[in-house]
């Protein structure tokens, strides 16, 4: 229920119930703020939030309280700028000081620092406490995240946010009083995939990027651009930071419906690989550097020869596009498996087809039953497991406000909620992260995840099947899925089991139109591929063997890691000529004739469709370097079409695929200009500008162009709360300087950005009715089940050629329930060939993993493929 | 009558008083230590450098002419591993010495920077840095920071008291 209450004097609408800082928050009222953090609540414990509420009418006298800590109550009057509660302010700052180290030059956080913030905005700048500061040690807490303990101010968001937010449990509060210490127990890496989220979560500078720390520069130093993460088929939407042309790091950009306030690491640390040494640089032919002339002319050469292409699910739809142009569709494929593709499409079917709405995270956040099939969600699209962690906690807070405990004070909300947890049932093939959340986690392998899955879905039809194994449960979670409110159901393609997505549109169907499901594709763009057409690399090489091609062109794709060897080397043998295109060295560039350097994602624009069927539009951060045009330049000098910028482009897959006519309102185009100007992705002042000789000229007067994007590199421009959501490249406000202040940014606090969320849906359920399935090809029943171990610190090639998650990526896993490898005669440590073929990593054993599976890393020992079953022997 | 009379005066007295204009450069100017000439780069007083590249002279720099990058030495101090003013830019205000936390940046009456190629006005760290303290005499920014250095652990530095022992009991 609403009502209107006074806020220095005044009138603004707010929610009975919700607490008072988050109102004045979202009405761009200033109050200063430490603890309180959009997604992690209310605790109070810094008392920086003070302001003065009278009761009502009546009251004259008021009182001073903690605006985080109070409710909004009918005809409240606030005053804010009361004398006694701005004086009482400022002594909590300054309080909060008198440990505070003299430190800002040498803090990373500094420019873009809370603390710096609110001790100016509450006007505490002289010292007068004489006496000695309390001093702590640091702990090294690993490759991504640094600490500096002197600077903390207790306000408790790094364990709340670690802890309770992220179910993480080697970071904490110890000690007490003025002594409190945040950290672990001894030095060590912090374990959670989440960490780099304390760098943002800190208002102070105790948690920092490491890798930003090691190739510094000053927020006021770095050009900020909106970008999409490449690294998986969530799309969290990034900042990336650039200084000299370099990405310095990424940072979270809020979205209301999917990444909120969080990334994850891989998000994060990820996208450094743009700076790899690892990137193809210079042309090769032959595997020898070449000349860009020489290198191109054998391209043309080749591709005139009769070629076909080969696309990628981690390039732009653009570039994907331009290939598929130049080929033509029949020749066009996609560069995962054939079974991949088929899989893929059959996802997006059953999403088109509905009844089930496609959940976004948010949605996600507030389902009340959850079923997750054969997903392990925490290394697969690690975002997604922390919405997860959410959901988990719904059934506690519907307890806690029962007891008229509002959602938004969380720690009561702990107590109040009994530790009662919604009901989440994991039935996944090896241990899994969440397990800790689940209400049931169920060990099975792909075929019986699939079986299970069924039973669920005919047991909500009343039919009861027998001989399962895990009968016992398919009535319960039948029943719990079915009285919920907003069942949801997670599957995906982590396993290359048709028959587990087949199983979950089958529960999404029985479930009805109240159900949401999320199908997780692989890969950032594997859905936009899968909408754009083309079979698999197997059907490829049959097309090189026919003899009607010669050439393959390879777009931005590690083929060896995304369909069986077997397949690509057929493909290598069946060709005349390899042409690579790739922004890193891989195998393919290495041994193809030709492999010319293209821009990484954050060297071009973009669009990638993410696992909602959101098109999303990325940016270059850094200028454009003529020596690594985007992918989609090369192939359209190869003739594919005349584009002279992005918008061309898209206008022209537009008109031909009425389907995809939402990736050109994923973003402005290039010719948006607000009453300021271009958008700019610069801070203000961007500092150095003039420090070289430029000949007399301004060296503003010609920043780099960049003729695919509606942001300029410039420092004249547009910026602010104004600027389309899809563009925003900073939070920056008079007086805010960090993150913090995207509060201003979004409609209400947690929810969509004013304007929007950005990105354009593709597709929605309910469009199309569901064809049956095809028939899946048998696979045996010789040998174990091949589960595929994804790691939310590697991912895919991208991401593991970043060095910052390299460091903390775990070493290639093979992995054996003990009772199996003593039926194969295998002990812990021995190395064991996986069809016939030695592996590059040792065996370990895990009586967590399900009976009849060998779980082994995919992408590093494996490539990713359709379910199938192997053999593992020792390895003589 | 008497009005122009008097200016005359006035005017003729000049005749005798001593001249102003200085035979620059013949003649070289006495300017107060103050005066804001070419800009250095000092040192602490154990002889390191003064400069933690924190980036504030360069941000505060109305005509962005300072230009450096941060490092971290082996002792753990940051410093800037390059350092770059523009005097063909720089209108020597002295903004960047008042926003400095460390006295590292100093300006100086040195004002003869004439050259004949402009790119010759582009100064690097080894043209900036000189070998003293400068103005500034005695004042060392590592030893009131809070973050420790090779040979300045955890509560060594001024008003700091020792680190807290986690594992004490005592309250
Ligand atoms: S945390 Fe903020 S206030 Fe503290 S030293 Fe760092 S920049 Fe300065
Ligand atoms: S370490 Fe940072 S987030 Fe944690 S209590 Fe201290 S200031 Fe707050
Ligand atoms: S890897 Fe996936 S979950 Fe992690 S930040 Fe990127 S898109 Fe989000
Ligand atoms: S303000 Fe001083 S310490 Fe900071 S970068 Fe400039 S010269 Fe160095
Ligand atoms: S924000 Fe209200 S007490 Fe900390």
């Amino acid at each position: 229920m609403s009502t209107t209450i006074t806020i220095d004097g005044r009138q603004v609408e707010a929610r009975i119930g919700d607490d008072l800082l988050s109102v004045c928050l979202s009405y761009g009222i200033d109050v200063p703020y430490f603890c309180w953090h959009g997604a992690l609540g209310s605790t109070g414990a810094c008392r920086q939030c003070a302001v003065r509420v009278y009761a009502g009418p009546d009251d004259t006298k008021g009182r001073i309280v903690m605006a985080c800590m109070t409710s909004i109550a009918e005809g409240q009057r606030v005053a804010v700028a009361d004398p006694e509660a701005a004086n009482f302010r400022a002594r909590v700052i300054e309080w909060l000081m008198t440990n505070h180290p003299h430190d800002c030059p040498t803090c990373e956080e500094a420019g873009s620092c809370h603390l710096q913030d609110m001790t100016i905005a509450t006007g505490h700048h002289v010292r007068r406490y004489r006496f000695t500061k309390r001093t702590h040690r640091n702990q090294d807490l690993g490759p991504l995240v640094t600490h500096e303990m002197n600077r903390c101010i207790a306000c408790y968001r790094c364990t709340r946010f670690y802890r309770d937010y992220a179910g993480g449990r080697d970071l904490d509060a110890f000690g007490a009083h003025n002594n409190v210490y945040f950290g672990r127990a001894e030095d060590g890496v912090l374990e959670s995939p989440f960490a780099g989220n304390l760098a943002e979560v800190c208002p102070t500078g105790v948690f920092n990027d490491k890798g930003w720390s090691a190739d510094y520069a000053r927020k006021w130093d770095m050009r900020a651009t909106p970008s999409i993460c490449p690294h998986c088929a969530v799309g969290c939407n990034l900042l990336v930071d650039e200084r000299d042309g370099r990405v310095r790091r990424a940072q979270n950009r809020y979205h209301g419906a999917l990444n909120g306030y969080f990334l994850c690491d891989r998000g994060r640390y990820g996208p450094l690989h743009v700076v790899s040494p690892q990137r193809l640089a210079v042309p090769l032919l032959g595997g020898v550097a070449a000349s860009e002339h020489d290198a191109t002319a054998a391209a043309h050469a080749a591709i005139a020869a009769g070629a076909i292409g080969i696309g990628s699910p981690r390039a732009s739809l653009e570039s994907n596009y331009a290939l598929q142009r130049l080929v033509g569709p029949e020749r066009f494929f996609a560069g995962v498996s054939d079974a991949e593709v088929k899989l893929l499409r059959r996802m997006i079917a059953i999403l088109r087809a509905g009844p089930a709405k496609i959940a976004s995270l948010a949605e996600i956040e507030a389902a009340d039953a959850v079923l997750v099939l054969g997903e392990d969600l925490t290394n697969a699209a690690p975002r997604m497991a922390l919405a997860l962690r959410q959901t988990a906690r719904a059934a506690e807070r519907e307890l806690a406000a029962q007891k008229g405990v509002p959602h938004w004070l969380d720690q009561a909300v702990h107590t109040a909620g009994e530790g009662r947890r919604s009901p989440i049932v994991l039935a996944t093939s090896a241990p899994d992260p969440l397990d800790d959340i689940a209400t049931l986690s169920l060990r099975l392998d792909a075929e019986a995840i699939a079986a299970f899955g069924v039973a669920v879905a005919a047991a909500m039809r009343g039919n009861v099947a027998e001989g399962l194994a895990a009968e016992g449960q398919v009535k319960d979670i039948a029943d719990v899925l079915a009285s919920a409110k907003c069942p949801l159901i997670i599957a995906g393609a982590s396993l290359g089991a048709a028959a587990i997505i087949e199983a979950a549109a089958a529960i999404a169907a029985a479930l009805g139109s109240r159900a949401r499901i999320a199908l997780i594709a692989p890969e950032a763009n594997s859905v936009g591929l899968a909408l754009l057409g083309g079979d698999g690399i197997e059907s490829a090489a049959a097309l090189l063997e026919s003899g009607q091609a010669m050439t393959a062109i390879v777009l931005e794709n590690d083929l060896f890691e995304r369909a069986p060897r077997a397949g690509v080397e057929r493909l290598f043998a069946a060709a005349k000529t390899v042409v690579a295109l790739d922004a890193l060295n891989t195998e393919i560039t290495a041994r193809a004739a030709i492999a010319l350097p293209v821009a990484a994602f954050s060297e071009a624009a973009g669009t990638f469709v993410n696992y909602e069927g959101r098109a999303q539009r990325f940016f270059a951060a850094v200028p454009p370097n003529p020596a690594m045009p985007s992918a989609w330049r090369r192939i359209a000098a190869f003739g594919a079409g005349d584009w002279h910028s992005l918008d061309a482009l898209i206008e022209d897959i537009v008109a031909e695929r009425r389907d995809l006519v939402g990736i050109a309102t994923a973003a402005p185009n290039a010719g948006f200009v607000m009453s300021g100007g271009k958008v700019t992705r610069a801070p203000r002042p961007l500092s150095g500008r003039t420090a070289d000789d430029r000949a007399g000229q301004f060296a503003d007067a010609a920043p780099p162009q960049d003729p695919d994007s509606p942001l300029t590199f410039g420092i004249k421009g547009s910026r602010g709360t104004q600027v389309p959501p899809a563009l925003i490249t900073s939070y920056k406000m008079p007086g805010l300087h960090s993150a913090n202040a995207v509060t201003r940014f979004a409609q209400e606090i947690g929810g969509p950005l004013r304007g929007g969320d950005p990105g354009t849906l593709l597709f929605e359920a309910g469009e199309g009715a569901l064809p049956p399935a095809a028939a899946s090809d048998p696979i045996g029943v010789d040998g174990l089940l091949l589960v595929p171990l994804h790691d939310a610190f590697s991912g895919w090639e991208l991401s593991r050629a970043s060095a910052l998650l390299a460091a903390r990526a775990p070493a290639p896993r093979l992995m054996l329930h003990p009772d199996d490898a003593a039926t194969l005669g295998l002990a812990a440590g021995a190395a064991v060939l996986i069809d016939g073929r030695p592996c590059g990593t040792r065996l370990s054993l895990d009586a967590g993993l399900a009976r009849g599976v060998v779980a082994v890393s995919v992408g590093t020992v494996v490539p990713r493929g359709a379910l199938r079953r192997v053999t593992i022997e020792a390895a003589s | 009558m008497i009005g122009w009379l008097g200016a005359l005066l006035r005017v003729g007295r000049k005749l005798a008083a001593k001249t102003e204009t200085q035979l620059y450069p013949e003649e070289m100017p006495k300017l107060p230590p103050r005066s804001r000439g070419r800009i250095v780069l000092t040192r602490d007083p154990d002889g390191k450098e003064r400069c933690v590249a924190c980036s504030l002279c360069a941000a505060v720099c109305p005509v962005a002419c300072i230009d450096l990058s941060k490092a971290v030495a082996e002792d753990g101090r940051w410093y800037p591993d390059h350092f770059r003013i523009n005097f063909a830019r720089c209108i020597f205000c002295g903004l960047c010495e008042d926003a400095c936390p460390t006295s590292a940046i100093q300006l100086t009456p040195d004002f003869e920077l004439g050259e004949w190629r402009r790119d010759a006005l582009v100064y690097e760290k080894h043209d900036l840095l000189i070998a003293g303290e400068g103005k500034v005499r005695g004042y060392r920014y590592w030893s009131v920071a809070g973050k420790a250095i090779a040979g300045k652990d955890k509560g060594e530095a001024d008003h700091e008291s020792p680190p807290v022992d986690l594992k004490g009991l005592l309250p």
